[in-house]
């Protein structure tokens, strides 16, 4: 399994919309266990950390929720995106793909150096 | 944006706690089941599945936690905590939060009512436009600072000044209105032309004068007070352009002034005329009636402005040597005219109540700090169970400010209360020269105050606290019984506290001793005749029907005569001016057959009737008084008083000599025929002037005061008395019907010293008992922590009076301290007041020895009960106790 690598504080943000924007309206413990689906289990996520996170991001707007059944009837609570959460999440994508990039070029191993 | 809005969010989270919890708990739930459901479906049996789920939810407590932090404003939550623990902790010691509640709303609310007054009077700007550049402008003479403008003189200011942009003089004038319910007096102004517009007031209606109005040949108008409009005229719009009759002459109203337009230095008026010169003082330079009012231009300074009108006064003096030898100029702030007078007795009461809230503030500080002795166990608990230093600190700083608020919020409506009360206290007569204070009341810069005598209030009660919480060491307090060093810092702190307060009650109890010495003094003086039993009325017959001297002449007798024969009138007089007025309406003299170089003799000059002096029982020292025969048929005579005598006859027989004005105009000339016992014409604290009284009969006049003895309850006659006067003639005006003990007891230098003493003595009570219980809460603290040592003692043999002594002496020391820095702070505090005191230097040895004896054995008093305590110790008890 290798080690597992800790979420960025505000990256968990990024991809908890990315998320809900894939796959629609989702209930936290579904957007847990995609996150780390995707992460390829290489994520260590506490799921308790990401209610405060869901609030963080349905009192700022980008996000909102409403109680609904489960595929199995049970009954959970489903976060939706917001118009302005869908273009939070463009730019925050935007920035973050920036952002990489300028990394990335300073880890590349530099090739004028001799 | 976005960040407001979460925080809103979060803030109401505070409030809603309940269905979130429940919310988020069923959330949590759910998203168990769902991870228990998965897990079971990848084959795990029912424990195993819920215990994987709970592992990697990271415990449902820190998931809520987490949620909660979130949800709300963690600081503000616990702050919240705070608060409520705070109010369960007042509510449990109800006598603690009380005691310092009233405290704190005693010292706020007299503090900030005291500043009240301070602001309508002196903060407050006066209602014109650019106050600070307006000057009082007058004439001097070497006997009267401020003497008054001849309206000759004033032109030639007007004309020769380069200090000012604009002179413009004002003076007061009765005047005579005919309304339904007859002849009423009532107080008016003159004023030249480009007087509101000096001041930069414009009229709310109608117009001001025009330049020229003010001159003989314009027509008659006047400007209404707004007061004035109201109550005459129901505040109508139609009113400009009507005509009134005032002393018997059709006025044009042209305007009213706004509401809120006071001028102090003429009282009352109700209406604005402009002068019109051109006849009787008018024309004479050495008839001075007038007050100038300057605006300065711009640029110019108040000393340059002197000069300037001491230059004038110098030329003029030059070219008029007969009429304005010795006339000087003087000049001052217009505010200084308008609240000079009362400005000491206000900061006085200002000062006062400051120190009171000192005191107060001092003593809920020192009940904090025993407070936070008593909290100590508490406190190490909570220390030690990991409550931060910052958490405890913001413990003591909201127990501070819920008491603080409390007693701020009590504070401020009593003090809503006393300066009403205050108001109300304040004699009709006073006010009328104090218009500014009026609009008292809770304003903008009063509401400042208040908030920030209650942040230093909050600041230190917070700090007090604090402070102690900085020596507190967690191992030592919770160690049971433990004494350490804990207990002597306090008693330190608190002893110093203590001496602060002393010293201050000491201050406000010699200022009280001092002023209460000034006003005994005061009353003492003497009027130089009976004040007891005697009734006084302003009388002003109208002119037309009294215009010539016999008809005059007439009408005084018959006044006299009806009077008279009233039941229980003893003697009635006539006076054109009551004793204990004022020195002023003076007459230049020049003595027959002595050398004469044009000097100014000014003399008071007062037309009595011939049972003036028997009625006021004044004691004639030699020669005779006038008889009722002796009218403008006979030859002219005098008496005189001691001070005349003396100054101008030393060593020499008066009676018989002559008189005149300063040219001996031979209808001037008059008799010295008797002198009398000086009676004072000013207030007690004038000076004696010289002064001579002629028979009223000789220059008969229409508008005089009637001064009646009386056998019995002088108050119950004044009704049957005007009765008797208006009988004679209805149109006959009658006003300021009064006692001369009233007069005495409402007069300005009495009344200032009696309720500075009121105030200043009430402040000093209340300064003395806080002080005293503080004393009484450090020495009983300090027993309290002694007791072990005490008990010890007393086992080991020390006898009762050694304990009596050992406590005794600790307060001693205290109280010995507070008092010798008290005296000396309150010689310095008394001799800035000293313009309220009369006859007592600020050191006067008397008062300090009694205030240093009062407070000396109020202290023993407070002491003797916790040394008493002390001696009572039983030892074994003591040793056992702890």
């Amino acid at each position: 399994m290798g080690t597992k690598t800790e979420i960025w504080q505000g990256t968990l943000a990024l991809m908890i919309l990315k998320t809900i924007k894939t796959l629609g309206p989702l209930h936290g413990y579904g957007i847990a266990r995609r996150i780390e689906q995707i992460s390829g289990d290489r994520l260590s996520l506490n799921y308790g950390t990401l209610y405060p996170s869901l609030l963080k991001l349905e009192q700022e707007g980008w996000i909102a929720s409403e109680w609904g059944l489960s595929d199995n009837n049970r009954k959970a609570k489903y976060y939706k995106l917001t118009r302005s959460g869908r273009k939070q999440l463009a730019r925050e994508e935007k920035g973050w793909n920036q952002t990489t990039a300028i990394v990335a070029r300073f880890l590349e191993p530099a090739e004028d150096q001799s | 944006m976005r960040k407001l809005r979460a925080w809103l969010l979060r803030f109401k989270g505070l409030f809603l706690k309940d269905a979130r919890e429940r919310e988020f708990a069923d959330e949590i739930e759910s998203h168990l089941q769902m991870h228990i459901d998965d897990n079971i479906r990848a084959g795990m049996s029912p424990q195993e599945a819920r215990r994987v789920a709970l592992m990697k939810l990271g415990g449902i407590d820190q998931a809520k936690e987490a949620y909660r932090d979130r949800a709300t404003l963690p600081f503000l939550e616990s702050v919240v905590q705070d608060l409520r623990f705070t109010l369960r902790q007042l509510r449990k010691n109800p006598a603690f939060t009380f005691t310092a509640t009233v405290m704190v709303a005693l010292g706020i609310g007299a503090s900030v009512a005291s500043f009240a007054f301070v602001d309508a009077a002196l903060i407050k700007p006066l209602p014109y436009q650019n106050p600070s550049r307006l000057l009082f402008v007058t004439e001097t003479t070497p006997d009267i600072p401020r003497a008054n403008f001849s309206y000759p003189d004033y032109l030639d200011w007007k004309k020769l000044n380069r200090a000012f942009d604009s002179l413009e003089v004002y003076g007061q004038r009765g005047l005579v209105v005919s309304t339904s319910a007859g002849m009423e007096m009532v107080d008016g102004a003159r004023v030249s032309a480009g007087f509101f517009h000096t001041l930069g007031v414009s009229p709310l209606l109608g117009r001001d004068f025009y330049a020229g109005e003010d001159l003989p040949e314009a027509p008659r108008t006047l400007i209404l007070s707004y007061a004035s409009w109201q109550k005459r005229f129901g505040g109508k719009q139609e009113i400009i352009g009507q005509s009134i009759t005032l002393n018997e002459i059709p006025y044009v109203i042209i305007g009213v002034l706004p509401q809120h337009f006071h001028f102090a230095p003429v009282e009352n008026p109700e209406f604005w005329t402009t002068l019109d010169p051109g006849r009787g003082c008018f024309i004479r330079r050495s008839c001075h009636f007038l007050n100038g009012v300057a605006r300065l231009k711009d640029g110019v300074a108040i000393e340059a402005a002197l000069a300037d009108v001491t230059r004038i006064a110098k030329d003029l003096e030059a070219q008029y040597p007969d009429s304005n030898r010795n006339q000087g100029a003087t000049v001052a702030p217009l505010s200084e005219i308008i609240v000079g007078d009362v400005k000491p007795i206000l900061l006085l009461l200002l000062a006062g109540a400051v120190l009171l809230l000192l005191i107060a503030c001092i003593n809920v500080a020192s009940l904090l700090l025993v407070r936070s002795e008593t909290r100590r166990r508490e406190l190490s608990v909570r220390r030690a169970l990991g409550a931060t230093r910052s958490r405890l600190i913001r413990q003591f700083v909201i127990e501070g400010l819920v008491i603080v608020v409390v007693g701020s919020i009590a504070g401020l409506i009593s003090s809503h209360w006393a300066t009403q009360i205050l108001k109300g206290l304040i004699p009709t007569d006073m006010m009328a020269g104090m218009p500014y204070l009026n609009d008292l009341g809770l304003n903008s810069r009063v509401l400042m105050f208040a908030l920030a005598v209650a942040g230093f209030a909050a600041a230190l009660f917070s700090f007090t606290p604090t402070f102690r919480l900085s020596t507190l060491d967690v191992r030592e307090g919770m160690a049971e019984g433990s004494r350490g060093s804990a207990g002597k810092v306090w008693r330190r702190i608190g002893s110093k506290l203590v001496i602060l307060e002393l010293t201050t009650a000491m201050v406000l109890l010699v200022g009280a001793g001092l002023l209460a010495k000034s006003f005994y003094r005061l009353l003492r003086v003497g009027a130089g005749f009976e004040t007891k039993h005697l009734i006084t009325m302003r009388v002003r017959a109208p002119l037309s029907a009294y215009e010539k001297d016999e008809q005059a002449l007439a009408l005084q007798r018959k006044v006299v005569d009806e009077v008279k024969s009233l039941p229980g009138v003893t003697s009635i007089a006539l006076a054109t001016t009551l004793p204990l007025s004022f020195n002023g309406n003076t007459d230049w003299i020049r003595f027959v057959g002595r050398a004469y170089n044009g000097e100014h003799n000014e003399v008071n000059q007062r037309g009595v009737s011939s049972d003036y002096f028997q009625t006021l029982q004044a004691n004639l020292l030699r020669g005779r008084t006038f008889t009722d025969a002796e009218d403008m048929s006979k030859p002219q005579v005098v008496v005189i008083n001691q001070t005349l005598a003396k100054k101008y006859f030393p060593g020499e027989d008066s009676i018989g000599q002559r008189f005149g004005d300063t040219d001996l105009n031979p209808k001037s000339i008059k008799e010295i025929i008797g002198i009398v016992d000086d009676i004072r014409e000013g207030p007690l604290d004038s000076e004696i002037w010289p002064a001579y009284y002629y028979p009223i009969n000789q220059h008969p006049d229409i508008g005089y005061s009637v001064v009646v003895r009386t056998s019995q309850a002088d108050q119950s006659l004044i009704p049957t008395v005007s009765d008797a006067i208006r009988g004679i003639d209805s149109r006959i005006n009658i006003s300021s019907q009064t006692t001369m003990t009233q007069r005495v007891n409402d007069a300005p230098t009495v009344y200032l010293r009696r309720s500075s003493t009121w105030l200043v003595g009430g402040f000093a009570a209340v300064a003395l008992l806080l002080g005293v219980v503080g004393l009484y809460g450090v020495i009983a603290y300090s027993v309290s922590q002694r007791t072990r040592e005490i008990g010890v003692r007393i086992a080991l043999g020390a006898q009762r009076s050694t304990v009596y002594r050992l406590i005794l002496k600790e307060a001693g020391a205290l109280a010995l301290a507070g008092i010798v820095i008290g005296i000396g702070c309150a010689i310095i505090g008394a001799s800035l007041m000293r313009k309220l005191l009369f006859g007592t230097p600020p050191w006067d040895i008397t008062t300090l020895v009694c205030v240093a004896v009062v407070l000396g054995a109020s202290a023993l008093l407070a002491s003797f009960l916790p040394a008493r305590r002390a001696a009572s110790v039983d030892p074994m008890t003591a040793l056992r106790a702890e």
